[in-house]
């Protein structure tokens, strides 16, 4: 009797939840316990209310301990703790209302709650009241992040209220911000609102848009007199442009105001549903293969009532003629959405310079990839004239010595610095070995030291393979070059492409330092004009050649470091570029560093050209960009900055 | 002289059948068709691995039927049709009873006419596009409407997304996949304009200009969500450009259907946190059965490894023909696949998979998160989805039914009520 | 007094000699015709092989005979692959198709037919259009003049813009590499109405046959042995007439050739799009035994390891580029194939699957290096020709004014 009277009394306490304010947090959690332990987006709501309704200060506390997933269930009751591993599978639960350590319980008692992220983003706001005005300033940033992913008119007044004592003036700003845009959505004085759309129409953030943009979606309608009470964006003329023929009867069919036409396929279905002794509406079956004997058919079918009848272009044209075609806007008030639209016509137009700009910059970070990648065969191939089919392979040792340095020392910022001329040491050495050993003996034959070279590639492919395996592998960034720089929400680029832009100029320098200020250059540069000529001047050329070629495939090396940062480290990772940098050199024009950059330029602006014409498939940009250097090379078979005269050469 | 060599001769071919005919009595032979050099050695060489182990723990328990398994591994070197020629080497020179392998759809396109024309048996262990049944196959791993529909739904009821990125390498799966899901989005209610595609090349690595239109999606104030079938290496560069703009999984969410354990185990998770991918297993399934097959993989390839999906496709494809074998008394195709239909077969997961009459699986779907040391926290669990091999949301394959145990065809017209093909159409 | 081209040439009765002897081997060996010795997959082995010998014998005319290293030759190959692709699925599904449409009650309509074809074959790539391009799948004999006509005009194109503007050497090299990759890629995306990455699959079975593969794969044998055979003899007699002495003029120096008043280009582009036909006819042939075709076939490295079998086989002779790919391909087959026996050496274990790739290309460059006759060259041995030793550099003016006729004896 007693015990009845005991679950009877705990049914009230589950029922009232004015009682369980009193007892604390743990009643209203397990008022709501299966949707709790069920953590779904589409249910979960109540719960959330429920426990910011009441007021309790653990709530927060609660909160935060379930979104970082630490809330855990004892299976035995059904309760819910924050819990804490203390070793092995073994986890220590703590009590919300008293912050009383209730003991420690193996992982097999327990059900740990994973709220995914859609929960968490409404913890999240359900948070924000209390962290608004939070002690610590990452509770506070956390807030306003909520904010921002899920506005919602509620949090207008809690917001408006906490920018006043804000001390942190970074987060001022936020707040403020934040402030004008919820007031744009939110606000239910329209003077306010078009006063801050007005004040936000020079801002470029994708907030901003995300703000305006739902207050000018439009839906599309027909009736047969245009409505008085609607806020109409636009009325639509059946047959233009912006409303086809088809459209709009597809519309007037999609209300329920015309009969839907007849395709060949419900012909067919109507027919077969109608053979009467081996013939439909008088036409033998064997007759219905094709459309005019179908037709006739089911016109005869008609006229008897067996199926609907055939919708003509007059009926279509009828239909149409009696209807009005309109589009409304959701938002109720006229002066806000003009606001809206006006601000939004001045931010896209500044969108659009913006992305332009972007693109350029996008542009520009893939032509300093490519001139990187084909600076080293710039060298070996424009100025040499020696085909390397291996430099790919070597980008590939590079970004391999790279990753094999990060292994020895943990620092990125360090091993980076090691790495790069490590890297160089490495195909410096190997290019210097594959000179004396293999191309020497085929200055005269340029075709064959394509397919030698061509051999060592793919003997360096299979070795690395055997030695890394297939698998991608990392070579990550010092920190100090993860995120972008951003310039607003439009344009940004991100540190290692600025990096690689970089590092493509400071090669551009070096090379031109070298051929043009050094004792080496000018042996370079004689031993390829005339080695027979430069040999009698005292130079050892097949010294200097050794050297050029070394110096081509070094400078390939630390191209290979700097483009496994931004990419990815494979076996083939060579092969990626073999072909774009021997075009970049080829369309540059052969012998002249300035060709290789105007190649990469070229190239590099073309390719993003393209893909922005052709935004989802990326592959044409790839084709295309290939057949215009084929066609380009036709009109200008020595690139864009042919040399002239005896350097020419051939 | 003469007669002296005839019998020597004679006894020479007698001896060699007689050893063609014992060994051929003493073991059923396992055929092993996954690539083991080129491009998709990286995957497929766990997976032969996978079966090596599979088929040694199954002979150390006394093999099938009385017999000794024996596995034969030949390497088709991602060579598209090279997977034919070995298909056909397997069942004709080796004389194989089944074989387990391929990865990549078009391998598999390649090797079907020969598996039917020869009326072999393959176990496919890999998630894929659908559109396909045919008789001598086995699909074990996820059809669309066991990965990618899921995790859509996941997508619009959990996250709340209203704007899709259906990003994908170029190739058949991501075509056909995303093809579904745009036509299954549109019935959900999401117009033209939310829906953005984009197919990439293989190896992709130039990954601002797409991040950033992704990025501008979010311009409208929907949110949005990315839907990845991006494949291998790709996936690097890709999520790194996503993490250098300072997108977070919170912002935008990325659920990926081609990236595992296997292949998060090269990189540095640290951008990848938060994102999600779908599969009907993950390593960190929390249950004993797993917890052996780990413990087994582990101590027989290294620490270092990782266990994935279309490993426990093959582990439950490989006990099912093993169990099927049993019932059925013999190895022989026919008698081996009328027994598979309503096999049963405890996931590593739990619950139970079944194979049902259109050689799919039934199991549930798992979604998980990606965490810093590269395993997924699993964050959702479906009902046991029955695998579908023509997808209700195309107009085309919504007619079509596949049931080889009563109807006998693959590709039935619910329509027309006729069989359109047994054979595939490849 | 003149001699017949085959006294001329007795290399070319030797070859077909081999070749027939070959084929009735295979065939008296085989499962479809003979005892069985020889497994239907080897059967189609060799069959393809014989096209990349047929393919080889294209590269060692452009290459080897008329000095234009094209790295492009099997994008041609691959179209010729596709083109009778396009007609075998087109006609396999056809068949399937009016098969299963009889079954409904009422008869289809031609568009009807047409829709279900389209919806069969690019259902997997997530459409059901009939691209432009498959305009004349429906037509057998339009096909297969396709196979011809398509890789011909876009040699002729092709050729015509390159040599037009007096692109040479290793440019032309590059250019035909990319062109090969601008095909590929272009291939590899859906939109091309080729299927994409997927390409057009299950080729060996022929519509409307029958007979088991055992017997098909013989037939394909016949026909690329046929076809090796007469390109063989055309390739020849090419080369043995006025118009071979002139391309390899202009191989050994063109400028020289063009003064003595013959138009370089046109012989260019002649053997450019002979080759690039010839090549086609090859693709044609190998792809139904195959089985499959899709863009990787093109990647520009196929077109590379083509110039390394005729390298290696030896440039300049024909035969050369038969061995060449015949020795090369096999040789490739038996390695990956995981046959060849590994090697233990304590610390490491050579797989043959691993080290094959490293083999190959250090012989590549060993041979380059010392032995620029390739394989040919032991027949000069055999036949006591000696080579001068020339320290790798060419034949011409600048090196001793030796003609390559003198050199050689």
């Amino acid at each position: 009797m007693f015990r009845l009277f005991l679950a009877s009394l705990a049914i009230l306490f589950a029922c009232l939840p004015a009682n369980a304010q009193e007892a604390g947090l743990e009643p209203i959690l397990q008022s709501h316990q299966e949707i709790i332990a069920k953590s779904s987006r589409k249910t979960i709501k109540p719960a959330i209310d429920a426990i910011t309704a009441s007021g309790l200060p653990q709530a927060q506390v609660m909160l935060e301990t379930w979104a970082a997933k630490d809330m855990w269930m004892r299976k035995s009751d059904g309760l819910f703790f924050a819990g804490k591993r203390v070793e092995g599978r073994s986890y220590e639960l703590t009590d919300f209302d008293t912050g009383e350590v209730i003991g420690t319980y193996e992982k097999s008692d327990l059900k740990q709650l994973k709220p995914n992220s859609g929960v968490r983003a409404m913890i999240g706001t359900a948070l924000v009241q209390y962290q608004l005005t939070d002690q610590d300033r990452k509770r506070r940033l956390a807030a306003l992040q909520s904010i921002q992913r899920d506005p919602e008119g509620a949090l207008l007044e809690p917001l408006r209220a906490s920018i006043e004592d804000e001390t942190d003036a970074d987060l001022k700003a936020q707040k403020q911000r934040l402030e004008r845009l919820l007031t744009i959505g939110y606000d239910a004085d329209t003077a306010a609102r078009v006063a801050a759309v007005e004040e936000m129409s020079n801002d470029l953030g994708v907030d901003v848009r995300a703000a305006l943009n739902p207050l000018v979606v439009t839906t599309r309608m027909v009736a047969p007199n245009l409505p008085t009470d609607e806020n109409i964006a636009i009325v639509l003329e059946p047959g233009s442009e912006a409303l086809s023929r088809d459209e709009a009867y597809d519309l007037l069919v999609a209300s329920n105001l015309a009969a839907p036409r007849v395709s060949q396929d419900d012909i067919r279905t109507a027919l077969s549903a109608n053979i009467d002794r081996g013939r439909v509406g008088g036409v033998p079956v064997a007759q219905l293969n094709n459309e005019t004997a179908r037709t006739q058919a089911y016109a005869a079918l008609a006229e008897t009532g067996a199926v609907s009848a055939l919708v003509t272009e007059a009926d279509i044209d009828d239909a149409l003629g009696k209807h009005v075609f309109f589009e409304t806007y959701r938002e109720a008030s006229p002066t806000v959405t003009a606001a809206a639209e006006k601000a939004l016509d001045h931010i896209e137009f500044k969108v659009g310079l913006n992305q332009t700009l972007d693109l350029l910059l996008d542009a520009i970070s893939l032509a300093s990839i490519y001139f990187l990648a084909a600076i080293g065969l710039a060298i070996t191939f424009g100025v040499m004239g020696v085909i390397n089919m291996a430099h790919g392979e070597f980008i590939m040792m590079g970004a391999y010595t790279g990753y094999v340095v990060q292994q020895f020392i943990p620092d990125h910022t360090l091993s980076i610095i090691v790495a790069i001329p490590m890297a160089f040491a490495v195909t410096f050495a190997m290019g210097v070995a594959m000179e004396r050993l293999v191309i020497r003996w085929l200055y005269a034959r340029p075709l064959e030291t394509l397919l030698a070279t061509f051999g060592i590639s793919i003997a360096l492919q299979q070795l690395a393979k055997n030695i890394f395996g297939t698998q991608a592998r990392p070579l990550t960034a010092p920190g100090w070059l993860d995120g972008a720089w951003v310039l607003n929400d439009v344009v940004s680029i991100s540190y290692v492409r600025i990096a690689i832009f970089v590092l493509a100029l400071i090669f551009l320098g070096l090379f031109l330092y070298i051929m043009k200020r050094t004792r080496l250059g000018l042996e370079m540069r004689a031993v390829t004009q005339n080695p027979r000529m430069a040999g009698s001047m005292g130079i050892n050329p097949g010294r200097v050649n050794m050297l050029t070629f070394g110096l081509g495939s070094g400078i390939a090396g630390i191209a290979g470091v700097a483009i496994g940062l931004f990419a990815k480290v494979t076996s083939d990772l060579g092969s990626d570029y073999i072909v774009q940098s021997f075009m970049t050199v080829v369309v540059g024009g052969v012998g002249n560093i300035w060709g290789a950059l105007a190649g990469a330029g070229m190239i590099g602006f073309l390719q993003k050209g393209i893909e922005w014409m052709n935004p989802s498939n990326t592959l044409a940009a790839q084709t295309y960009m290939i057949v215009f250097i084929i066609v380009f090379i036709q009109f200008r078979p020595r690139g864009i900055i042919a040399l002239k005269g005896r350097a020419a050469g051939d | 002289m003469k007669p002296l060599k005839s019998t020597l001769a004679g006894s020479v071919v007698f001896a060699a059948i007689a050893t063609a005919a014992l060994s051929a009595e003493d073991t059923i032979k396992v055929g092993v068709l996954h690539s083991l050099s080129g491009t998709m050695a990286i995957s497929e060489t766990t997976l032969k691995d996978t079966m090596l182990m599979l088929i040694d723990q199954q002979n150390a328990k006394g093999g099938l039927l009385g017999k000794q398994l024996e596995a034969v591994v030949v390497d088709p070197a991602s060579d598209w049709p090279l997977f034919a020629e070995k298909a056909r080497e397997l069942l004709t020179v080796h004389e194989v009873d089944v074989i387990f392998g391929n990865w990549t759809s078009v391998s598999r396109k390649s090797v079907l006419p020969v598996i039917e024309e020869l009326n072999g048996l393959l176990f496919y262990p890999v998630q894929y596009e659908g559109e396909e049944s045919s008789k001598n196959v086995f699909y074990t791993g996820a059809a669309p409407n066991q990965q990618a529909i899921p995790a859509t739904d996941y997508f619009l009821d959990e996250l709340g997304v209203e704007k899709f990125a259906l990003l994908g390498t170029d190739y058949v799966y991501p075509r056909t996949t995303n093809n579904i899901l745009e036509s299954y989005l549109k019935q959900k209610g999401i117009a033209d304009d939310d829906i953005f595609v984009n197919y990439t090349p293989f190896g992709h690595s130039d990954w601002s200009k797409i991040v950033a239109d992704v990025v501008a999606l979010g311009a409208d104030g929907k949110k949005v969500g990315v839907i990845s079938t991006i494949n291998g290496d790709a996936n690097i560069g890709f999520y790194k450009e996503l993490a250098a703009s300072g997108v977070s999984a919170d912002d935008i969410p990325v659920v990926a259907f081609s990236v595992g354990e296997e292949e998060l185990s090269g990189l540095d998770t640290a951008n990848l946190v938060g994102h999600l991918a779908a599969w009907n297993y993950f390593q960190s399934a929390d249950t004993d059965e797993n917890a052996e097959f780990v413990d087994t993989w582990k101590a027989t390839m290294g620490d270092g490894r990782v266990t994935n999906d279309p490993m426990e496709a093959h582990y439950i494809g490989f006990n099912m023909w093993v169990n099927a074998a049993t019932t059925a008394g013999s190895t022989e195709v026919d008698a081996v696949r009328a027994a598979m239909y309503g096999q049963e077969f405890p996931n590593l997961t739990g619950g139970t998979a079944v194979m049902l009459p259109n050689h799919h699986l039934a199991k549930p779907v798992l979604i998980g998160e990606i965490q810093e040391d590269g395993q997924f926290d699993i964050i959702s669990e479906t009902d046991v989805v029955p695998g579908d091999a023509w997808t209700d949301y195309l107009p085309e394959s919504a007619v079509l039914k596949s049931d080889w145990k009563d109807l006998g065809c693959g590709m039935y017209n619910t329509e027309t009520k006729t069989c359109v093909q047994t054979l595939s159409n490849y | 007094m003149e001699r017949s081209f085959v006294a001329k040439n007795p290399s070319v009765l030797v070859f077909l000699a081999i070749l027939s002897l070959f084929t009735l081997g295979v065939t008296i060996l085989s499962e479809g015709f003979g005892i069985g010795v020889i497994s239907t997959s080897f059967v189609k082995t060799l069959g393809k092989t014989l096209c990349l010998c047929l393919i080889a014998v294209a590269m060692d005319l452009v290459w080897g005979f008329t000095g234009i290293l094209s790295l492009g030759h099997f994008a041609f190959f691959g179209l010729g692959g596709y083109m009778i692709g396009m007609w075998l699925m087109y006609e396999r599904t056809r068949l399937i198709v009016v098969e299963s449409l009889s079954q409904a009650d009422i008869p289809p309509t031609p568009s009807e037919v047409v829709d279900a074809i389209g919806t069969q074959i690019f259902g997997v790539v997530g459409s059901s259009e009939f691209p432009l391009i498959w305009a004349f799948s429906h037509s057998l004999v339009l096909q297969l003049a396709l196979i011809v006509l398509v890789p011909g005009l876009l040699a002729l194109i092709f050729g015509w813009l390159a040599f037009r503007s007096r692109v040479t050497g290793v440019y032309l090299s590059i250019l035909t590499q990319a062109m090969t990759l601008a095909l590929a890629l272009y291939l590899f995306q859906n939109d091309s109405g080729l299927r994409g990455n997927n390409g057009l699959s299950g080729l060996q079975n022929l519509p409307g046959v029958t007979a088991s593969q055992d017997v098909v794969s013989i037939w394909f044998l016949w026909a690329s042995a046929l076809a090796l055979g007469l390109g063989y003899m055309l390739a020849a007699w090419i080369v043995s007439g006025k118009f071979g002495s002139v391309i390899r003029g202009i191989r050994d120096n063109e400028a020289r050739v063009r003064f003595l008043g013959y138009s370089v280009e046109v012989y260019k582009l002649t053997v450019f799009t002979l080759t690039a036909c010839i090549a086609a006819i090859a693709g044609a042939l190998y792809y139904p035994q195959a089985g499959i075709i899709n863009p990787e076939e093109m990647a520009p490295i196929a077109s590379i390891y083509l110039a390394v079998w005729v390298a290696i086989g030896g440039r300049g002779r024909l035969y050369g580029a038969v061995i060449g790919a015949a020795f090369v391909s096999l040789l490739s087959t038996w390695f990956t194939g995981g046959q060849a026996p590994n090697i233990p050496l304590g610390f490491h274990t050579i797989k043959w699957v691993d080290w094959w790739q490293v083999l190959l290309g250090v012989s590549f460059v060993l041979v380059t290096l010392f032995a620029p006759q390739g394989i040919g060259g032991l027949f000069d041995l055999w036949s006591d020709r000696r080579h001068p030793d020339r320290h790798c550099a060419n034949l011409g003016p600048d090196d001793g004014a030796l003609r390559e006729k003198e050199a050689i004896e």
